[in-house]
Order: C-alpha cells, then structure tokens, then sequence
C-alpha cells in the first residue's frame, strides 16, 4: 500500500492555518531565506532536476518551463499564478488557497526570485469570495513581514504581488487566455508561438504556472531534489493532490506520491457508497477520457495514464456508480464546454454547439443509431483543429464514453428513454419528475 | 454620468487604488467593473462610461469585455446571486433536484431575479468544490452537501430577510454589492471569519496523522 505524503496539505488541520504566523511556526519562509542565499540559476536547475512537472494538468516540466526564458534584457519579466481552477472535478487550488495561502506566496516569491521577476500575479476565478480574502490577506501579511516588497531580507530582490480576480470564465485556465483577460480583454487563446517565455503578459517573458506547481517549491528548495525525487515514479516525480469526489464514502483531498492508484484511493476514502459497483471514472477532470473499473490499478502517474489511453490532467478522480447514466453525465459535461467555448474558433464553438443538441436528443431517447456516429464524427473534426486545449477536451469524454459504452447510448436510441432513474444516483432520496431540463 | 459627486468621488478614489496595482492601465478593466457592480448592482451604463474614462477605452470597448464574463450582470443583480451547481458531477449527486425545487419556491429561471429584488438564480458551473458535491454557492461562498431541504431553507431565509452563513468560511454571507467589492480586490477585514475545515478537506491529512505517515525528510 502506498502512504499518503502530505506535504502541501501538511498545515491545512493547525489552527487558524491560513494565517501567516501559523505558517512560520511550521517553518514556513525558511525556503525563501535559503533561496535568497543561492543564485538564482541554481534554484531554476533545482527545480529542473527534482522533476517537477506542472500540476495544472498539461504536466510539462515547470523547470524547463522557466529555463526557457530569454536572457534579461533589463526590462521585465513576469509570473503569473494560474489559480482559476474551473475544469470540472478539479478542486485541489481552492483548499490550498483557503487553507494555506503562504505556501503559494512563499512559492511565488522563490519563484520570482529564481526567473528574475519583480512583479507577479496571481489570477484567481472570481468565483470564491473567501479564498480571496485569505490571498488578499496573506499577500498583505507577507510585506508586513518583509518577506515581499522592497529588498526582501536584505537580499536586494524586489518584489511585488497582485492578487487578481477573474469573472467567471473557464477558458482563461488557458494560460494565454488568462494573459488576455489579465491585460483586461476577453479571455481569449492567444496563437502560439510566440509562447508566453518569450511574449506573454504585456508582451514580456512571462512564466505562467498552476497554484500546486509554484506551491511545491518551497518544500523542494527547502529540502532538496533527493527527498523530492524519492517520491513518484520513474518520470512522474513527488507528491500531488489527488481529488477524490462522487459515489465515494469520504470524498476529498489526498495527497500521495504520483503513481498510486485508484484502488488504493477509494481504499482509503472508504470504499463506494454504500458498496456500489464502480462504472466510469476521471483521472484528470471532465478534459480526460474516462476509465473504468479495468483501470483500477493504473498508477496514477503521466506515463502510465497516458499508456491507458487518458491524461493525468489535474488529477480530479470524478468516481461514478452503476447508478450513473454515462449518457447524462457526458452531455452535462458537453454542456459544459458548449458554455465555456469562448468563440473565437470554429471547430470548438460549433462543435460544442452541435454535440450538444445531439447530445441532448440522444439522452432524452429521442436520437437515432446515425446520432452516436455523429458524435463520434463531429468530434473527429473538432479533435486537432481547435485553436486551444478546450475544444480537444470536450471531445474526450464523448470518444471515450461511446467506446467503452456504446450499447448504453444504443439503449437510449432503442427504449426512446433514458433507462437510468436518475435519483438512484443522488445523495438524497427524491421523486425523479420529468426529465431534467437543458442547461444554461 | 449620473452618479452624484460623492460617488463619483469615492469610485475615483477606488479606481486609483485600483489602476495602480497593476504596470499598464488596462489590466485594471476587471476589477473596476466589479467596483462598478458594487455600487450599482450590476454593469451599468454609467459604470460601463465610468471604466471607459478611466482605462482610456471607448465604452464599446469596455462592453465588449463585460459582456465575455458570466459574473458581469447586464441587468440590475438580486441583492443575493444564487447558484445551483448543475455541471455533471453535482447534476448526478442531486444538483438537478435541488435547482428544481429552488426554481420552483423562487418561482424564477436561470439568470432571472425575484419580484422583491432579492434573489438572482442561476445554474453554475463547476465551483472547484467538488469533493462537497452537490453544492450551491450564494454571493460565491460555499454551502456544501446541499439537500433540497437545506437549500430552500437558505432561499427561505434570504427571502425572509434573515442573514446566511455559508457552510465553509466566512460567518455570513454579504450582499451582492458587498461581495463585489471584495472582489474588486478591497479587504473588508473578514478573511479570519472561519468555520473549520469540512471533513473532505481534511480527508487525507486525517488518514495520515491516523497511520503516522510522516513525511520523510
């Protein structure tokens, strides 16, 4: 059995965890003052030898990331903090920033300090009012402190944090969306390249990073590429926040070296409610194909997921029952991106469009046979040709579904209902009326 | 413009404040339409003239931005937003019961307010609070685990007049005013306000100082 490894999570039960006092007390800003000691080269290859990928689901080196920075210029250059966790089933930056916000400052002060950075942000999804009030807080706590602003513990480095809130919008999880909608515009994918090293927030070198990426520094810093590297497998290295939500006895966060696997996790969350079967999960939130029970013992780690046939993504484990239409789930999904499609290219804002009404038809058992290859067809066309990662996404769990369920879509077709009832699947016991209605 | 002096002079002296956390003025557009919606409850034709003079846009500009983002209302805003999370995981957990039922006792849908001005309803997308499926959030603060009983409850309550508390964090829940201008980025000295933790939080920590996992070093 695989021990779980809190390291991120490690303060989130101490008192009032979120405030910096208690931070300290658990050794907290001792990174950076080791940081401040080193050059800066040294923390970037440090960060490059621990392995360190990046957690915001893409999982690209996050070293190599910053190492591709051109030389400075002496103009500036910029971090800016990717928190606008929206993918569905993701919800390991929320906890992190309402429970510990001193570790992503910390983080991001490292980090700064390490690219050659005097200004950085942190973009957070509007939609968390206290989590917020805690990073506005914790910034505010941590110049008090001295541990940012004007020469940083005598180092010479300066540095200053913007805490800045989005306005609900899934797409500028998309790192140059989110430098769009950063620069005040509609948060829209930028054409890559030039990449955001190179030209990203007003048009300067800018590394974008995930909450748990910058999160994961100080602790690497602090106690070495060894003591990291010790944790993971092969090429997934060190520990991550595994989310567990659904048919789960005790959903919630668990943080374990990458490479432990689903088996091992609903162990420890208690097993299924209430003894059901498991049907379909996620490993990496609603942009990921589903697996099924076959993929319980996957490690989680990138290698072996993507062998399997899905992403690691954000490790959001969205876990379903045999209660749970895979029909109504994935529409739901594809609803979902349909909503979020920012427009700007056609094969996603079409797409999303079409597989929505297809969708929508085929579950409320008024589709065709030719509906389920349609689906698969569209999806065909949208996979690839998307101008960013959302339109490739809202095509996984639909590919996937039909391939590992095809007969349930095919019931849909064949009974003109959805076989499902769907209060079986709740958490409560209620009546199921009509059929729910279409999403926003 | 038709804001009094002492408005205008109060949204100047915040936009100020505003404009200069940021190295190029227009990276203050989302904040300041946020400010805008705490005064005026909502993306109004004056805070839409306001962010324009203030960023050096045109005001087509600024709309065109607004317009982008769900949380901008383009219509006077119920004192309280309340979302139903109806996105696939919490849909399948109960989220389309519970909007159901909320529906019907606000007698209103998505995107509609109140006769009374007190509730805007809306079906969300996934808040990142998963792991407390289904959940609701109102003035974006966490209720977890939502029945339809402790739903309409809540509703019951703020059409009532009476104050709500969230499930996690703060100790109540402000107005949507209230809430817009903690967004905008100004403190309101309430980031101590806390419940504790829910028990997903904590799930894996728990497990291991259960099992004496400690981290080794």
């Amino acid at each position: 059995m695989t021990d779980l490894t809190p390291v991120l999570t490690a303060t989130w039960d101490a008192e009032e965890s979120w405030k910096l006092s208690t931070y300290e007390s658990h050794g907290g800003y001792g990174a950076l003052k080791k940081a401040l000691g080193m050059e800066p080269g040294d923390i970037i290859q440090m960060v490059k030898d621990s392995g360190l990928r990046g957690r915001g689901g893409a999982g690209f080196p996050t070293g190599m990331k910053w190492g591709f920075l051109p030389p400075d210029d002496g103009g500036p250059r910029y971090l800016v903090v990717n928190a606008d966790e929206s993918e569905p089933g993701t919800c390991k930056d929320i906890p992190t920033m309402l429970s510990a916000p001193q570790i992503l400052i910390e983080g991001v002060a490292i980090t700064s300090f390490a690219i050659g950075c005097n200004h950085a942000f942190i973009y957070l999804r509007g939609e968390v009012t206290h989590v917020y009030r805690r990073l506005l807080q914790a910034v505010r706590e941590a110049y008090e402190a001295g541990h940012l602003g004007k020469n940083i513990h005598g180092s010479g480095f300066d540095l200053d944090v913007t805490v800045h809130a989005g306005a609900g919008a899934y797409i500028c999880g998309e790192e140059t969306a989110l430098l769009d909608s950063l620069e005040g515009r509609r948060g829209q994918p930028r054409l890559k390249p030039p990449f955001p090293a190179v030209a990203g927030l007003y048009a300067r070198p800018t590394v974008v990073n995930n909450v748990e990426s910058v999160s994961s520094v100080p602790a690497i810093v602090d106690r070495g590429v060894e003591w990291f590297t010790a944790m993971g497998t092969e090429r997934s290295k060190g520990m991550g926040i595994f989310s567990l939500s659904g048919h789960v006895t005790r959903p919630g966060q668990y943080e374990a070296p990458l490479g432990i696997t689903l088996r091992e996790l609903i162990d420890m969350a208690g097993g299924m409610r209430d003894g059901k079967k498991l049907k379909f999960w996620t490993p990496g939130g609603s942009s990921t194909p589903i697996f099924t029970d076959e993929h319980l013992d996957t490690p989680l780690d990138y290698e072996s997921v993507g062998a399997a046939g899905s992403m690691l993504g954000t490790r959001a484990l969205q876990i379903f029952d045999e209660t749970t239409c895979v029909v109504r789930v994935v529409t739901r999904w594809t609803e979902f991106y349909k909503h979020e499609s920012c427009g700007k290219c056609t094969p996603c804002r079409e797409g999303t469009f079409w597989l929505t009404q297809i969708l929508k038809r085929v579950e409320g058992g008024r589709g065709t046979e030719a509906d389920i290859q349609q689906l698969l067809d569209t999806c065909e066309s949208i996979l690839g040709r998307a101008f960013c990662a959302l339109g490739d996404g809202a095509t996984s769990s639909i590919s996937s579904s039909v391939k590992l369920f095809r007969e349930e879509y095919e019931r849909h077709v064949t009974e003109g209902c959805c076989p499902f009832d769907h209060a079986a699947s709740a958490l409560f016991d209620y009546e199921t009326k009509a059929i729910e209605e279409a999403h926003a | 413009m038709t804001y009094t002096a002492e408005t205008l002079a109060q949204l100047e002296t915040d936009a100020a404040d505003i404009v200069g956390r940021y190295p190029v003025k227009r990276s203050a557009l989302l904040p300041l339409l946020h400010l805008v919606q705490s005064v005026d409850g909502y993306v109004s034709p004056d805070g839409i003239a306001f962010c324009a003079k203030t960023v050096d846009l045109t005001s087509a500009e600024v709309s065109a931005v607004a317009t982008f983002y769900t949380q901008y209302k383009r219509r006077p805003n119920g004192e309280y937003q309340v979302g139903v999370c109806t996105t696939a995981l919490c849909a399948v957990m109960g989220g389309d019961e519970i909007w159901r039922q909320v529906s019907e006792k606000c007698g209103v849908g998505h995107d509609e307010t109140t006769g009374d001005g007190k509730i805007t309803l809306e079906r969300i997308e996934c808040n990142a609070a998963c792991d407390y499926a289904p959940v609701m959030m109102v003035n974006w603060e966490f209720f977890d685990n939502m029945t339809p009983d402790r739903a309409l409850r809540v509703v019951d309550d703020i059409l009532e007049g009476r104050d709500v508390k969230p499930t996690r964090g703060s100790h109540k829940v402000g107005t949507f005013k209230e809430t817009e201008r903690v967004l905008a980025g100004f403190e309101d000295g309430r980031a101590n306000e806390d419940q504790g933790l829910g028990d997903p939080t904590l799930a894996g920590l728990k497990i291991a100082r259960e099992q004496g996992w400690e981290e080794k070093r």
